[in-house]
C-alpha cells in the first residue's frame, strides 16, 4: 500500500463526495419525488420539507391514475414486465448468437469475415426511425407487428452488435496458446470452446451482456413504432403520464425508481461476477 | 532408416497468399529417431517455431508430409497427434493451481490419483516449483510459470514432446541446473523431444542433433561437435559456435609447393601445399576466390605470424575475448589465460591449416575442414 498522507485522505475524500454527490443527487431527488404530490413538487422554491406519501406507488400498482380532473387506467406493471420480458430475451438471444459468432471472428480469419463483422456493427449507424417505418409495413405483412417475437428481433439491432464487438475483443486478449494447450492435452475445439475460451471471457460477456441489457431496457423508438398498448414497455408506456391536466412528476418519478430498480438490481449482481471474473487470474502473457 | 520415429519429407510453409504470402519454411526434410533429442536452432523469423506448430497441428503444412510413429499428421486434428507441448508464452490455465494445471493432461489417461500425484511431485521437484504447486499462474513469476509450462508438458507420457524455447524466461544459473536434468529425464523416460531454441549453448547441451535453420530452409542437421568441426556452409559456421567463427575474403594462388592466400591490404596467408589434400588445392584454386574461416580458440600466437592490432580485450574471468584488426578486418581471439595486451598493441598471430575451414564465396558451401576435403 502506497504511503499517504492525512492531508491527501482527506482531499481524496472530498473529491470523492463531490462526484458521489454530483452523480447521485438527481437520482435522490427523483425519490424523494416520488414520495410527493404534485402540489409539493411544483412548489417554488422547492423545499424537503414535506409530508412523505405512498400514494404514487399505489397508483402505479392498483392502475388508477388519479389527476384534479379525473380518474385514467394506466398499465404501468404491465409496461414493465414487459421491459423484463423484452430484455432478458432479446440478451439472451443475443449472447447465444453473438458469443459463438465473436469467437469464430476472433478466432478464424476466413474471406469476408472482416466484412461481416463490420456490416453487423453498421446496423447501428442507420437512424432507427429510417429503419422502422418501412421495417412496420414488413412486419405487418409478416404477422410480426405487436409481437414479442417481432420485437425480440429488432431488439438484435441493438443487442447483438454490442455483444459480438464486445466479446470478440475478449476472445482476441486470450492467448490462443492457452487453447492450444488444452487442445494438444486431448480435447475438441468444441470442449476448448467451453472449458477454456468460455470461462476466461466471462467477465467480457457478462460486461457486454449488462451493456445490451441497458441498451434494450432504455430502447423507447422500437417499441413505440412496433408495439401496441399490451407490449410496450415502461419508456413507452410513461407517456401515459401526460395527461390532459397535467404532466403528473410524482408518478413519473415513482415509475422511474420501480424501473431503474432491475436494471440496478442486474448491474450490482453482474459487478460482483465481473470482478471475481477478472481475480482469477490475468490471460495475457 | 527404420527407426525413423518422426519423418518430415519436403515440408513448406506459406502464410497468406499472393503478394502478401510469407513463405516461412521451405523444403524441410529431416528424420528423428525415437529416444533422440532434437534441436531446431535459428535466429527469429527462420521458420523453426512454423515447422514446430505444424508438427503440433496448430498450423496447416502447405506442402509435404509430415508423419509420426508410422502415421501421417497432416490430416490430423491437434487432439489425435499424441504430442506434447511447452509453450514460449507458458499458456497456463488460469482458474487452475499449479499442480492442477500439471496434472490435467494426466488425467485424460489412465493413471490413478496417486500415480498422477507422484508423477506431478517428480516433475516438479527437477524443476524447482514444489513450493509453488498450491498459487495460481497470476501469483508466480514469468519464470516459475514458464517451468511449470514445461513441467505440464514433460510429464505426459506422449510420443513426441515440442519445447518452445522452454527455458528463456529463466536466470542463468538455473538454466544450467536444469539443462542437465531436463535432459537425463528426457533420456530416463525414452521420450522423443523437440526443441526450439536460438540459445546455442542450451541446444548444445540437451540435444543429440542440431537442425541449423535459417530463411525457411534447413542448413544442417547434425550433433553439435560435427556443426562446429563440419560446418557445412558459411552461414553454420557462423552462426554455431560463441563468439562467431572470423571469417576472411581471399584470392587463392599456387606456387611449385607453396599455397597463398591473398587477404585484403596485401596480407598474404602462406601454407606448404602438402598441408593441404591436392582436392582440396584444386577445388580452392577452380573457384579462385574462397572465404577462410578460423575459429576464435584455433587463432594462435607466434612470434613471426602475422601482425594484428588489438581493439579491445575483455577478461571473462575464465577467458580473454581479444578483439583486433587483421587485414582491415575485425578478427577475435580467445585465450584461457589473462592476456596483458591493450587496446593498440600490437600481437602477431597464425592460423593453423589443420583449423581453417574454406568456402565458396559465391555459394557459401564448404570446400574443405583442414586438410581434407568437405563431404
Amino acid at each position: 500500500m502506497e504511503y499517504q498522507s492525512k492531508l491527501e485522505t482527506v482531499l481524496r475524500g472530498i473529491a470523492l463526495l463531490l462526484v458521489v454527490v454530483f452523480f447521485m443527487f438527481p437520482i435522490f431527488w427523483i425519490f424523494l419525488m416520488s414520495l410527493q404530490t404534485n402540489e409539493t413538487i411544483l412548489r417554488v422554491p422547492p423545499s424537503i420539507n414535506f409530508e412523505p406519501t405512498l400514494s404514487n406507488y399505489r397508483a402505479l400498482i392498483t392502475g388508477k391514475l388519479e389527476t384534479s380532473a379525473a380518474s385514467l387506467e394506466i398499465n404501468f406493471l404491465r409496461n414493465l414486465w414487459n421491459s423484463v420480458f423484452l430484455s432478458v430475451a432479446s440478451v439472451a438471444l443475443a449472447l447465444l448468437l453473438g458469443v459463438p459468432a465473436a469467437y469464430a471472428f476472433a478466432r478464424h480469419k476466413f474471406k469476408g469475415s472482416e466484412d461481416i463483422a463490420f456490416t453487423l456493427l453498421s446496423f447501428r449507424f442507420a437512424p432507427p426511425l429510417l429503419v422502422l417505418l418501412p421495417l412496420s409495413l414488413y412486419f405487418q405483412k409478416m404477422g410480426l407487428a405487436d409481437t414479442y417475437l417481432g420485437l425480440i428481433w429488432v431488439y438484435q439491432l441493438i443487442c447483438l452488435p454490442l455483444i459480438l464487438w464486445i466479446v470478440r475483443g475478449y476472445f482476441e486478449d486470450i492467448s490462443p496458446d492457452i487453447e492450444y494447450a488444452y487442445r494438444v492435452a486431448g480435447h475438441s475445439w468444441f470442449s476448448t470452446f467451453r472449458k477454456i475460451a468460455l470461462p476466461l471471457a466471462g467477465p467480457g460477456i457478462a460486461a457486454a451482456g449488462l451493456l445490451a441489457f441497458i441498451f434494450a431496457w432504455n430502447n423507447f423508438i422500437f417499441a413505440l413504432v412496433l408495439a401496441s398498448a399490451d407490449k410496450q414497455p415502461v419508456t413507452v408506456g410513461a407517456l401515459a403520464f401526460i395527461t390532459a391536466s397535467g404532466i403528473q412528476y410524482g408518478q413519473i418519478a415513482a415509475a422511474i425508481v420501480m424501473s431503474i430498480a432491475p436494471t440496478l438490481a442486474l448491474a450490482l449482481y453482474a459487478q460482483k461476477y465481473l470482478v471475481e471474473g477478472l481475480s482469477l487470474g490475468a490471460v495475457k502473457g | 532408416m527404420s527407426d525413423v520415429h518422426l519423418d518430415i519429407q519436403q515440408v513448406d510453409k506459406i502464410y497468406g497468399s499472393g503478394d502478401a504470402a510469407v513463405h516461412a519454411v521451405k523444403g524441410l526434410s529431416m528424420a528423428v529417431r525415437k529416444g533422440e533429442i532434437t534441436s531446431l536452432l535459428g535466429s527469429s523469423g527462420c521458420g523453426k517455431t512454423s515447422t514446430l506448430r505444424m508438427i503440433a497441428g496448430f498450423e496447416s503444412v502447405s506442402k509435404g508430409i509430415i508423419k509420426l510413429a508410422g502415421r501421417e499428421l497432416n490430416n490430423l486434428a491437434p487432439v489425435k497427434r499424441n504430442v506434447a507441448m511447452a509453450f514460449e508464452g507458458y499458456s497456463l490455465y488460469p482458474p487452475l493451481t499449479i499442480n492442477d494445471n500439471i496434472a490435467f493432461a494426466l488425467k485424460a489417461s489412465k493413471l490413478n490419483t496417486k500415480e498422477i500425484a507422484s508423477k506431478v511431485s517428480e516433475v516438479a521437484e527437477m524443476l524447482e516449483i514444489t513450493d509453488i504447486l498450491g498459487r495460481y499462474p497470476s501469483s508466480v513469476s514469468g519464470g516459475q510459470q514458464q517451468r511449470a509450462s514445461l513441467g505440464r508438458a514433460l510429464v505426459r507420457d506422449a510420443d513426441l514432446h515440442l519445447l518452445d524455447e522452454p527455458m528463456g524466461q529463466l536466470e542463468p544459473q538455473l538454466r544450467a541446473l536444469l539443462r542437465g536434468r531436463i535432459k537425463h529425464y528426457i533420456k530416463e523416460n525414452g521420450l522423443t523431444a523437440i526443441l526450439v531454441t536460438h540459445d546455442q549453448a542450451e541446444a548444445n547441451a540437451l540435444s543429440d542433433r542440431i537442425a541449423v535453420m535459417e530463411g525457411g530452409y534447413l542448413q544442417q542437421f547434425e550433433s553439435p561437435q560435427k556443426l562446429k568441426d563440419h560446418p557445412a556452409n558459411l552461414f553454420t559456421g557462423t552462426f554455431v559456435g560463441e563468439p562467431p567463427m572470423n571469417v576472411f575474403e581471399a584470392s587463392v594462388e599456387r606456387d611449385s609447393n607453396s599455397v597463398r592466400f591473398e587477404l585484403d591490404n596485401d596480407v598474404c596467408l602462406t601454407y606448404d601445399a602438402a598441408d593441404f589434400s591436392t582436392n582440396v588445392i584444386q577445388a580452392a584454386l577452380s573457384l579462385k576466390h574462397v572465404v577462410i574461416g578460423v575459429r576464435p580458440y584455433a587463432i594462435k600466437r607466434t612470434s613471426n605470424g602475422i601482425k594484428a592490432s588489438v581493439v579491445a580485450n575483455h577478461w571473462l574471468g575464465d577467458q580473454s575475448h581479444i578483439a583486433a584488426t587483421l587485414a582491415g578486418q575485425s578478427v577475435i581471439l580467445v585465450e584461457h589465460d589473462r592476456a596483458p595486451d591493450k587496446s593498440g598493441d600490437e600481437i602477431y598471430i597464425k592460423l593453423d591449416p589443420d583449423n581453417i575451414h574454406l568456402f565458396d564465396r559465391e555459394s557459401g558451401a564448404a570446400i574443405s575442414h583442414g586438410a581434407e576435403l568437405a563431404q
